[in-house]
């Protein structure tokens, strides 16, 4: 329902504003609904606003959450 | 007998980590299912994305899913569909909107049939467009016809206050938001679907973080997991179902920490709750939901189109024969709807689940049609 897709900010070009970079498009990013955005945030953008940062792939949790898939995997298949 | 990563489509483009992901979520989800669990997934996107990477033929038998409510186009009724259309042909009146908004057929008109007749009618990217449409054009009442869920809201709110502290009194929002964990709750209690789990939308979450579903689990007993939109990330909220289920302990749990923390974003729901209230709303195929929606608080009450302009509801019939209704509470499957395909198509769609890009009917003709019977 709820299509976001990632930008880097590679600007901050006003109080609510940033530039925000995906793939080789760059747009007007609004910045109101996170705290202190900074260049170089990841963030995730939904109809022009950023609505989170996005933690990387390699973090913690997500390697934890593929450990505990792991765990589950390949009894039955193999 | 094992996966076959041959069965994956090629409607999503995956790289070895990802695609190895996949397939040791679907060995998992074998592992775990064992009975039959029938989940739904609430988001469209996600909906799209299943039937785009074909990860339903990774499904064991015992695992079906059915496709929910969270099309913010489908849902939104055609009394509102017929408001927006009628505001349209209003002297000086401007409607901005979504894109999928514009081809949604009303009673008598879709907006983008309007805009051919000479309504002003503009598609925008961002609520942040609307209001530069009210700038652009100040002898015009530029009215944003406000969709989604509470993802999409919190742009509004925060287009809303920009308006209200720059004076931008030709800017309304005809608001058609709509919220979702109490849907939810209506549905969980639905003994026709007998539903084991949902598959909960990853950026409604972004914003509500996890703790609004909690009743879901504890009072319906229901296996509740967050998950995002790369079929990775949806394999992997399937085995937390799963694993719930097999072990008997219903909680909430997020399969996607990128993208959603666990208190949500404090700062956006501040912002809605600045502007917004929490009132009752009508959805296609449910009807009233009491507490399902949004209004403007008083102090914003000046941007509220429906104030502003007097407007009264006037109930309008669904397309006859539509079963959009059902299609998004998941009380039938897109191609059981006798108009599916003949004569309702992307291209002239009858009802909103197959106009919007996020519609189930509208995922399953481009994607899908190689499975049906």
């Amino acid at each position: 329902m709820c299509l976001a897709i990632p930008h880097t900010l590679i600007a901050i070009t006003g109080p609510k504003t940033a530039i925000g970079r995906y793939g080789t498009v760059e747009v007007e990013v609004r910045t109101d609904l996170i705290d202190k955005p900074a260049q170089g945030d990841h963030v995730l953008v939904h109809a022009g606003f950023a609505i989170e940062r996005l933690l990387p792939e390699e973090a913690e949790e997500v390697e934890a959450l593929w450990e505990s898939i792991r765990a589950h995997s390949g009894t039955a298949s193999r | 007998m094992g996966i076959d990563p041959g069965a994956l489509g090629n409607g999503f483009p995956m790289n070895e980590i990802a695609r190895n992901r996949v397939i040791t979520a679907a060995r998992a989800l074998k592992d775990l299912a064992d009975k039959p669990l029938k989940f739904m997934e609430v988001c469209g996107t996600h909906t799209v994305s299943i039937y785009r990477a074909g990860l339903r033929a990774l499904f064991p038998r015992n695992v079906s899913l059915v496709s929910g409510p969270g099309c913010p186009v489908c849902v939104t009724t055609q009394d509102e569909i017929d408001t927006v259309v009628r505001l349209s042909g209003m002297e000086k009146v401007a409607i901005a909107t979504y894109g999928d908004m514009i081809r949604v057929p009303g009673s008598t008109l879709s907006l983008a049939q309007a805009r051919a007749m000479g309504a002003s009618v503009h598609v925008v990217l961002s609520a942040a467009g609307a209001l530069d449409l009210a700038r652009r054009l100040p002898e015009t009442t530029v009215i944003f016809a406000g969709v989604g869920f509470e993802t999409t809201a919190p742009a509004t709110a925060a287009v809303v206050l920009e308006a209200d502290r720059s004076g931008q009194d030709n800017f309304l929002v005809l608001n058609f938001h709509k919220t979702v964990p109490v849907v939810l709750r209506t549905l969980a209690k639905d003994p026709g679907l007998a539903l084991d789990g949902f598959l909960l939308p990853g950026h409604v979450s972004t914003i509500l973080g996890l703790s609004p579903y909690v009743p879901l689990a504890t009072e319906h007993g229901l296996a509740c997991v967050v998950a995002g939109f790369e079929p990775e990330q949806i394999m992997a909220g399937l085995v937390l179902l799963a694993l719930q289920n097999r072990e008997g302990l219903f909680s909430v749990q997020s399969a996607y920490p990128q993208g959603v923390r666990p208190e949500g974003n404090e700062r956006a729901r501040s912002l809605l709750d600045t502007v917004f209230e929490v009132a009752d709303a009508k959805w296609r195929g449910l009807g009233l939901l009491p507490g399902s929606g949004l209004r403007f608080r008083p102090a914003f009450s000046r941007f509220d189109a429906r104030i502003r302009l007097g407007l009264t509801d006037i109930p309008a019939a669904e397309p006859a024969g539509c079963r959009c209704g059902d299609v998004l509470t998941g009380r039938i499957h897109p191609a059981e709807c006798p108009l599916f395909g003949f004569p309702c198509t992307p291209e002239e769609p009858v009802g909103p689940c197959m106009v919007s890009s996020e519609g189930s009917c509208a995922a399953v003709y481009r994607y899908g049609r190689s499975e049906l019977p």
